[in-house]
C-alpha cells in the first residue's frame, strides 16, 4: 500500500466516524458520545493532514509558520467563541461558523485555481466546473451568512430590506457570475474567477438583507445546506475524500433542515428568499376582532388554575427568550411538578432563531428533555390539558390556520385551543409575524395574561407558593 | 470523464443518501446540536486548507494558506466545543433529582424504552 493509499484510507476512517457520530445523535442520551466519536474523526484526520505535509517536504518554514499560526489564532478564536456564547446568540455563531466554513471552502478553490494556472496548461474540464460551484457557492455563504449573523445579532434591521430594483442587481450579478464562469470553461483565467468571487459576494449580502427576522430558522439552515456544499466542492477540486463525504453529510443535513423548517411555516423556500413576509400584500383579517369578548386574568387566578391543574401544557414562543424568562419558567414548573402536576413544553418547530433552538433555551434552563415535546407528539395530549400556558408565542397556536384564506392557512399549529383551558401571556394584543389576529384570544375558554413574560412568570410563580404555602 | 471523478461522484452521491437516512432520525429536541455538530464536521475543510501549504511558496500563497486556516480552525474547534456545551445542558431529569410521585412511573418506563432501544 502506497504512503497516499495510507493517508485516503485514514480519510475513510473519519468519514466512518463522522457518519457514527450524526447517528448517535438520533437520541440525547447518546448525543454527547456522537460528538465525541466525530472530534475523534476529526483529530485522525487533522493528523493524517499533518503527516502528509511533513511526508511531502514541500512546506517551506514561512509555509508551515503561517498555517500554524492562522490554526492556532483560528482555534483560539473559535474555542473563546463557543465558551462565551449566550445560548440565545446561538444562531449568530452557528451563522458565523457557516461563513467562516463556506469562505474557507472557496479559498481553497481559489488558491487552487491559481497554483494550476500558473502550471501548463492552465484548469480546464470538470475540475474547473468544482471550482466554480466551490467558489460561487462558498461565496454566497460567506457573505449571506454575515449577514444573517448580523441579523440576529441586531446590527443590522431584522426587518426586511427591500432594495430598489434588488431583484434586477441580483440578475446582473447572476448572469456576470455563471457568464465569467462559462467563460472558464474554454479559457482558463484567474480575473474570470475573481469576477465570479466578487459577483458571489455581493449576491450572498443581497439574497439575505430581504428576509425578515422569523425566517431566520429556514435561512440558517440553507446557509448550512450551502457550506457543506461549498466543502464538498472543495473536496472534488482538491480530490479528498474526506471533504467530500463530510461536505455530502452537511448538505444533507441543513437540507433537511431547509425542508422542516419551511414546511413549518408552511412557505415554500422561494416565497422565503424572495421576502418580505408580513409586509401587509397577503394578510386578511381573520374574524372582525372588535366584537370578540377578551377575558383578562391577574397572577392569582392564574396560579389557581395552575396549581389545581393535574396536567400542565406550556407552549414557548420566541418572545420567552427574548424576555429571558426561561428560568422562570422552568422555575415554575418545577413548582408545579413538586404539586404532583404533570407539565410538559410544546415546541413548534420554528419556536426559536434556529431549528431546535427552544429546546436548547430550555435545556440551559434546566428543564428535563422528557419534557420537551415536539408537536406531532403533543398535539394529540392538549385535550387532556387542564391549562395551556402559551408564553410568547402568537401565529403557531393560530386555530385561523385551519382555514383557507388566511395569512397563515395551511401552517401547522399546536392545538392550544383543545386544551380545558387556556391561559396566553402577552404584552397587548398585537398580532404576531404574520401581521394577523389570533383567534385563539376570543376563546371563551381563553384568559389573556397581560405582562412581559419574565414579570408574568414570576408573579405566577410568587402566587403559586402563596396558594399552596 | 477520468476514474478520480466517477470514484469522486459515487461517494458524494452515497454520503449525500447516507445523510439523509441518519439525519432523517435526529430528534427534533437536537435540531440546534445537530446543526452544530454539522458545522463541525464541515471544519474538514482544515484539511484542505492545511494542504494549500504543500504548493504554497509566494506571497498570495501564503496569504490564502493563512486565512483559511484561521477561518477552518475557528469552525472545527468551536463547532465542537459548542456542541458539547449544548449536549451537557440536555438532561434527562432536572440537576436536584425531585421526581414527583405521580411522575415516577412513566419517567422509569420511558428509561426502559430507552434502554430497550439502545
Amino acid at each position: 500500500m502506497t504512503f497516499t493509499n495510507s493517508i485516503q484510507l485514514v480519510y475513510v476512517l473519519a468519514a466512518a466516524c463522522f457518519v457514527i457520530g450524526l447517528h448517535l445523535m438520533n437520541s440525547p442520551a447518546t448525543a454527547r458520545r456522537g460528538n465525541q466519536v466525530s472530534t475523534a474523526g476529526m483529530t485522525i484526520a487533522i493528523v493524517a493532514t499533518l503527516i502528509l505535509l511533513i511526508h511531502a517536504g514541500t512546506v517551506t518554514a514561512i509555509g508551515w509558520t503561517v498555517l500554524i499560526v492562522g490554526a492556532l489564532l483560528g482555534s483560539a478564536v473559535g474555542l473563546w467563541s463557543a465558551r462565551t456564547v449566550q445560548m440565545t446568540a446561538m444562531p449568530q455563531l452557528v451563522s458565523m461558523f457557516n461563513a467562516v466554513g463556506g469562505g474557507a471552502a472557496a479559498l481553497v478553490a481559489v488558491y487552487e485555481y491559481i497554483h494550476d494556472e500558473s502550471a501548463v496548461g492552465g484548469v480546464l474540464g470538470s475540475k474547473t466546473v468544482f471550482t466554480v460551484l466551490d467558489v460561487i457557492i462558498g461565496s454566497v455563504t460567506f457573505t449571506g451568512s454575515l449577514i444573517a449573523a448580523g441579523k440576529l445579532q441586531g446590527l443590522i434591521t431584522g426587518s426586511p430590506v427591500m432594495i430598489k430594483g434588488g431583484r434586477a442587481i441580483n440578475l446582473v450579478l447572476i448572469v456576470v457570475a455563471l457568464g465569467s464562469a462559462a467563460f472558464m470553461l474554454t479559457t482558463a483565467s484567474l480575473p474570470a474567477l475573481l469576477l465570479v468571487v466578487l459577483a458571489s459576494l455581493a449576491f450572498g449580502v443581497l439574497m439575505v438583507l430581504p428576509i425578515g427576522g422569523a425566517d431566520m430558522p429556514v435561512v440558517i439552515s440553507l446557509l448550512n445546506a450551502f457550506t457543506g456544499t461549498a466543502v464538498a466542492m472543495a473536496g472534488f477540486v482538491i480530490n479528498n475524500w474526506a471533504l467530500i463525504v463530510a461536505g455530502a453529510l452537511v448538505g444533507a443535513s441543513g437540507g433537511i433542515l431547509t425542508k422542516l423548517m419551511a414546511d413549518a411555516m408552511n412557505r415554500s423556500l422561494s416565497n422565503i428568499m424572495l421576502g418580505g413576509f408580513g409586509t401587509g400584500d397577503t394578510a386578511v383579517a381573520a374574524v372582525a376582532a372588535g366584537d370578540a369578548q377578551i377575558r383578562s386574568i391577574a397572577a392569582d387566578d392564574a396560579a389557581i388554575q395552575l396549581a389545581y391543574a393535574s396536567k400542565v401544557i406550556i407552549v414557548p414562543g420566541y418572545g420567552l427568550a427574548a424576555a429571558q424568562a426561561q428560568h422562570g419558567v422552568a422555575e415554575l414548573a418545577a413548582l408545579l411538578e413538586d404539586r404532583g402536576v404533570e407539565v410538559s413544553y410544546a415546541i413548534h418547530p420554528v419556536a426559536g432563531r434556529m431549528p431546535g433552538h427552544m429546546n436548547v433555551l430550555l435545556a440551559e434552563a434546566n428543564v428535563p428533555y422528557p419534557q420537551l415535546k415536539e408537536m406531532d407528539e403533543i398535539n394529540p395530549e392538549f385535550p387532556r390539558a387542564d391549562v395551556a400556558l402559551v408564553i410568547g408565542a402568537n401565529d403557531v397556536t393560530n386555530p385561523a390556520a385551519r382555514r383557507p384564506g388566511t395569512a397563515i392557512s395551511g401552517m401547522p399549529i399546536l392545538d392550544v385551543d383543545q386544551a380545558q383551558s387556556i391561559i396566553v401571556v402577552k404584552r397587548s394584543m398585537g398580532t404576531g409575524y404574520a401581521g394577523i389576529d389570533n383567534e385563539l384570544y376570543a376563546n371563551p375558554k381563553t384568559s389573556m395574561y397581560f405582562a412581559d413574560a419574565k414579570k408574568a412568570v414570576a408573579e405566577m410563580t410568587a402566587a403559586v407558593k402563596t396558594l399552596v404555602g | 470523464m477520468s476514474t478520480t471523478l466517477v470514484t469522486d461522484l459515487t461517494i458524494f452521491i452515497l454520503a449525500l443518501l447516507v445523510g439523509i437516512e441518519v439525519i432523517g432520525k435526529v430528534p427534533a429536541t437536537l435540531h440546534t446540536p445537530l446543526m452544530s455538530a454539522a458545522n463541525s464536521i464541515h471544519g474538514i475543510v482544515l484539511a484542505g486548507a492545511l494542504l494549500i501549504g504543500l504548493t504554497a511558496h509566494n506571497a498570495v500563497g501564503y496569504i490564502l494558506a493563512f486565512v483559511a486556516a484561521f477561518f477552518a480552525a475557528a469552525n472545527v474547534v468551536g463547532g465542537y466545543v459548542v456542541t458539547g456545551r449544548m449536549l451537557k445542558m440536555f438532561r434527562r431529569k432536572a440537576a436536584p433529582p425531585a421526581v414527583p410521585a405521580a411522575q415516577a412511573p412513566e419517567a422509569a418506563a420511558a428509561e426502559q424504552r430507552e434502554s430497550v432501544r439502545s
